[in-house]
């Protein structure tokens, strides 16, 4: 099969390689009709997170036809369209029965900090991802949900990840009605929590970013005020003076180890790799929010440290919350906000890409070319 | 006796009867919760790892496990396992924890001496890597020829100037 084929930092390839097999009797072997390119597969592809094999296939939002199951799977069957989750879950863990899907115990043996995560190195677990033609899904009985009849394959694909991670974030947040909700970040995920902060009841939301199509995209998409941080001056004190002085209510971390704007962090993050990546959106966010208030962090960022203000956390008494999305816990509802037009997810996506040209689509999505949202690769057997 | 880590159980004794200690429990707040609606509280992370595992998935080849836990999981991803340099030095990273420098910087000079190994075994197998495909050129050459000029121009200066300062005239 087609799969995508990991080669070094900022080097990836279309390669044969042998098709998956069952290996667990809750096993299923899913034939991909979308899969897409996540922000944080960048990190990968830059070559930050640790134990990153060379050889590895990434690919954690994908969504495909199920192909063969292993002996006892009984809640999906051969033939059905599923969406995948990102995260992979037992369902009977301590954790899983906490409705933490994305922190299960029972599908990473490499590190207990992380959940089983598909095609994001060995740290989540060594999993083969879905940026290939068939992948295999672990504890079927449990992630993979039947995607409902005549919901759109692109909007599918963007509930394995974006819309969940971007939904969490501002549920994370706490917002209350009337609440200001800043978003560092206008990528995918961020254009979502954006988006998701109005369902919560904000009163105002503002996004920062640095690319002028992308804020552009999200004040017409959230229907929000949307910020250039290159242009404001201090972003932290550009918040200050539009929340009389307090900072805003919430702030949420959209962006994680990939962050522009501070020459320090992306020095000693991004190019020296002496910290777990740039955490500039974090620090600002820290800085941004008023005592007492709440961060909400969604960026992903490396296993290691990162130079974040902690002592303006305590001194501000903010609380953070932070999480992988918890995937299958938000699917149902998620799903009636996509049939009921209150999301309309596939919007984000600017690049349908096919899987064949797997090296062209990260570089157009790692450096934001051809004003890149949100890539998807489309296998050869989805394109017929 | 001083306690070795390497000969402790994974286990917490953390059960018991406490009214002795005066106040035990008085201020317990179940509504303090700031994980809601994230989790759903229950007491079962206090029963320890006690839960009914799922199968075992067969072993088959080396799966390296977190020394934070005492096995491997039910499942796991059995792509690329260890091998070569690059593997020792990932065996020798799964010696330390996880919160330890020691786990994380040998597995980040193991991805870094993956890449080479990589570029060898494309070799070995025929295969001269177009690292210029592979990193993309294609889509950087259609939508931002002026950034990949400046790459380009800029990567020949380094060389120049390194060239230059290697066959410098060394009576200068």
């Amino acid at each position: 099969m087609l799969a995508m084929n990991y080669r070094g930092p900022q080097r990836v390839r279309i390669d044969h390689k042998p098709l998956p097999q069952i290996q667990h009797p809750e096993d299923a072997i899913v034939r991909v009709t979308r899969s897409c390119i996540c922000g944080s597969d960048l990190h990968l592809y830059n070559g930050n997170v640790p134990d990153t094999r060379v050889g590895e296939t990434f690919g954690h939002e994908f969504v495909g036809v199920v192909e063969e199951v292993g002996a006892d799977v009984h809640k999906i069957k051969v033939g059905d369209n599923v969406i995948v989750p990102f995260n992979i879950a037992c369902g009977r863990c301590a954790f899983c029965k906490q409705g933490l899907y994305g922190n299960c115990h029972e599908a990473n043996p490499q590190a207990t900090a992380a959940g089983g995560i598909f095609g994001y190195s060995h740290t989540t677990g060594g999993y083969a991802g879905g940026q290939a033609e068939y992948v295999r899904v672990p504890y079927a009985n449990v992630g993979p949900t039947v995607i409902p009849e005549g919901m759109d394959l692109d909007d599918a694909v963007m509930l394995t990840d974006v819309v969940p991670t971007g939904y969490q974030a501002a549920e994370m947040g706490g917002i209350q009605k009337g609440d200001t909700v800043v978003v560092f970040g206008a990528g995918p995920v961020g254009i979502m929590a954006a988006r998701c902060a109005w369902l919560f009841g904000a009163g105002r939301v503002i996004v920062f970013d640095k690319e002028e199509y992308r804020l552009e995209f999200v004040r017409n998409y959230a229907q929000c005020e949307a910020y250039n941080f290159m242009s404001v001056g201090d972003p932290v004190v550009f918040v200050k003076r539009t929340t009389d002085s307090l900072g805003a209510d919430v702030c949420i971390d959209a962006v994680g180890a990939e962050a522009a704007g501070s020459t320090m962090q992306t020095i000693t993050g991004r190019k020296l790799l002496l910290q777990a990546g740039s955490a500039t959106a974090l620090h600002w966010a820290i800085n941004s929010v008023k005592k007492g208030g709440i961060v909400s962090i969604v960026g992903v960022y490396g296993p290691t440290d990162n130079l974040v203000p902690i002592g303006n956390v305590v001194n501000k008494g903010i609380t953070i919350r932070a999480n992988q999305a918890s995937v299958k816990r938000l699917l149902p509802r998620l799903i009636e906000h996509v049939q009921n037009g209150i999301l309309d997810p596939k919007a984000l996506i600017t690049h349908r890409i096919p899987l064949e040209e797997v090296s062209d689509a990260y570089r157009i999505f790692a450096d934001k070319l051809d004003n890149c949202i949100k890539p998807v690769l489309i296998p050869p057997s989805a394109r017929m | 006796m001083e306690k070795k880590i390497e000969n402790m159980p994974f286990e917490n004794n953390r059960g018991g009867d406490h009214s002795h200690i005066k106040g035990w429990g008085i201020d317990a707040d179940p509504k303090n919760d700031p994980t809601y609606p994230m989790k759903q509280r229950n007491n079962d992370e206090h029963k320890g790892y006690t839960w009914e595992r799922p199968p075992l998935q067969p072993i088959t080849s080396e799966v390296l496990h977190s020394n934070e836990r005492p096995n491997v999981t039910a499942v796991f991803g059995g792509t690329v396992p260890p091998q070569g340099l690059s593997g020792q030095l990932r065996r020798y990273a799964f010696q330390y924890g996880e919160s330890s420098y020691g786990h994380w910087l040998p597995l980040l000079l193991a991805d870094r001496v993956n890449v080479v190994e990589g570029i060898i075994d494309d070799i070995k197998n025929g295969h001269f890597p177009n690292i210029f495909a592979e990193r993309g050129i294609k889509a950087e050459l259609k939508h931002n020829p002026m950034g990949l000029a400046k790459k380009v121009a800029i990567g020949a200066l380094v060389v120049t100037a390194l060239f230059a300062f290697l066959n410098r005239d060394k009576d200068d």
